[in-house]
């Protein structure tokens, strides 16, 4: 087995300081800052590959990949209520978390199959646009009913003009309108300092990690298990939606890694304000401090294999 | 110097509910407010500032002490239950009364 990529080390690194209470913490500028990069590198890569080759995106992958957003968080839900005997805002507030996507955890794999040079659809982050809306919005339909009182245009706004989707959609389009040669100026502080810029994120990411290891003891071993069984079943679904696809193996890997990682900037936000009655901690500390270090530790390299399986 | 009674109403809460608060705000006919980022401790736990997940603000609003109880009682019908969210109110002095 090859080093592990030294990125994940920052992460290790973030945890480790952070649970032995190391004077160290950015200033929340520096993440939304270096969050915005990643954005924006994600997208404008997308973009760039997209120009490239003319290629569209078929119509039926679209529908599929909203299937896969809308169908992921329902078996979370059943689980939840009947294993996990949570309450039913939390249930569907795990639900959202776990069927919407992490961008932290997409960006980790780009960088994954990039180091190891696995070709992956430049597409890839349309993909996490098209999954990162849906799953929220029936995790909400699963705490509230149809008929429940949700300010649904507020909420709309919210999701469709989040952070991520509009620096994601906005470095895509940049990306694809200006072409390899057209951002060639940029492409030194975007692509070139990538991984360094994913380094400093995945450091923040691992003290807000450690920050949340507490309060797993409160929540039983059921969220341990939860955050551990849930990605490897819905890496599955996602792999084998890839091949249904007829997705690259890189491709696959991605797709099985959005359907594994679970949200914890779009989800929580949302649900922290449409579904008050759910524990916030319950669900973030599932997808921050269980959910994202499996992925990023483990399970990638997990669904690369697979995926190399399934495609045969 | 001639002086005029406020009220100042200090609210720490939760920060993703920052803009569903200035829309109550706006909607109760709050004149102005300032938001700062927050971090500390309570009935919740402790609440980071580096993170707006996690994060907390301070609201503050001088206004007429009848428009303070207005905001008030909204805001702890509606948030109290659900939402790590405290307030206080103190009497300040102001000097330009037309502005508060």
């Amino acid at each position: 087995m090859p080093a592990m990529d030294p990125v994940i080390l920052f992460f290790v690194l973030g945890v480790v300081a952070g649970l032995a209470r190391a004077d160290l913490r950015l200033p929340g500028a520096i993440y939304e800052f270096v969050s915005t990069v990643l954005l924006l590198a994600i997208g404008l890569k997308g973009g760039v590959e997209l120009a490239r080759d003319t290629g569209g995106m078929p119509l039926t992958e679209f529908a599929v990949l909203v299937a896969l957003g809308l169908a992921l968080p329902l078996p979370v839900f059943a689980i939840a209520r009947h294993v996990g005997r949570l309450s039913r805002e939390d249930a569907a507030s795990l639900a959202a978390h776990y069927g919407s996507v992490s961008v932290g955890t997409f960006a980790v794999v780009i960088g994954y199959l990039a180091s190891r040079g696995i070709a992956y659809e430049a597409r890839a982050p349309v993909w996490v646009v098209l999954l990162e809306v849906p799953a929220i919005l029936v995790g909400i339909l699963l705490a509230r009913g149809v008929s429940g009182a949700v300010a649904w245009g507020r909420l709309a706004h919210e999701l469709f003009l989040g952070r991520s989707i509009v620096l994601l959609v906005g470095g895509l389009a940049i990306g694809w309108v200006s072409g390899p040669d057209g951002t060639a100026s940029i492409q030194p502080f975007f692509f070139g300092l990538f991984k360094g810029i994913l380094a400093l994120f995945l450091l923040e990411m691992g003290l807000i990690a450690a920050s949340h290891l507490p309060a797993l003891r409160r929540h039983g071993i059921f969220i341990i298990a939860f955050g551990i069984a849930m990605p490897l079943a819905a890496a599955v679904a996602g792999a084998m939606a890839g091949r249904l696809l007829g997705l690259s193996p890189g491709g696959m890997t991605v797709l099985a890694t959005l359907a594994a990682s679970a949200s914890y900037i779009a989800a929580p936000a949302a649900i922290r304000t449409a579904v008050p009655e759910a524990n916030p901690a319950l669900s973030l500390t599932a997808s921050l401090a269980v959910t994202f270090p499996f992925n990023i530790i483990v399970g990638i390299p997990l669904y690369e294999r697979l995926a190399a399986y399934l495609h045969g | 110097m001639e002086k005029f009674n406020r009220q100042l109403l200090t609210i720490v809460t939760e920060a993703v509910l920052e803009r569903e608060l200035v829309a109550e705000f706006d909607a109760l006919g709050v004149r102005g407010y300032t938001i700062t980022d927050a971090r500390g401790r309570g009935g919740r736990g402790t609440r980071r500032s580096d993170w707006v997940q996690d994060g907390n603000i301070r609201v503050e609003i001088v206004c007429e002490p009848a428009l303070a109880d207005r905001v008030a009682a909204l805001l702890r019908d509606r948030y109290y239950d659900h939402y790590a969210m405290i307030l206080f109110m103190q009497d300040v002095d102001v000097l330009r009364p037309d502005k508060f």
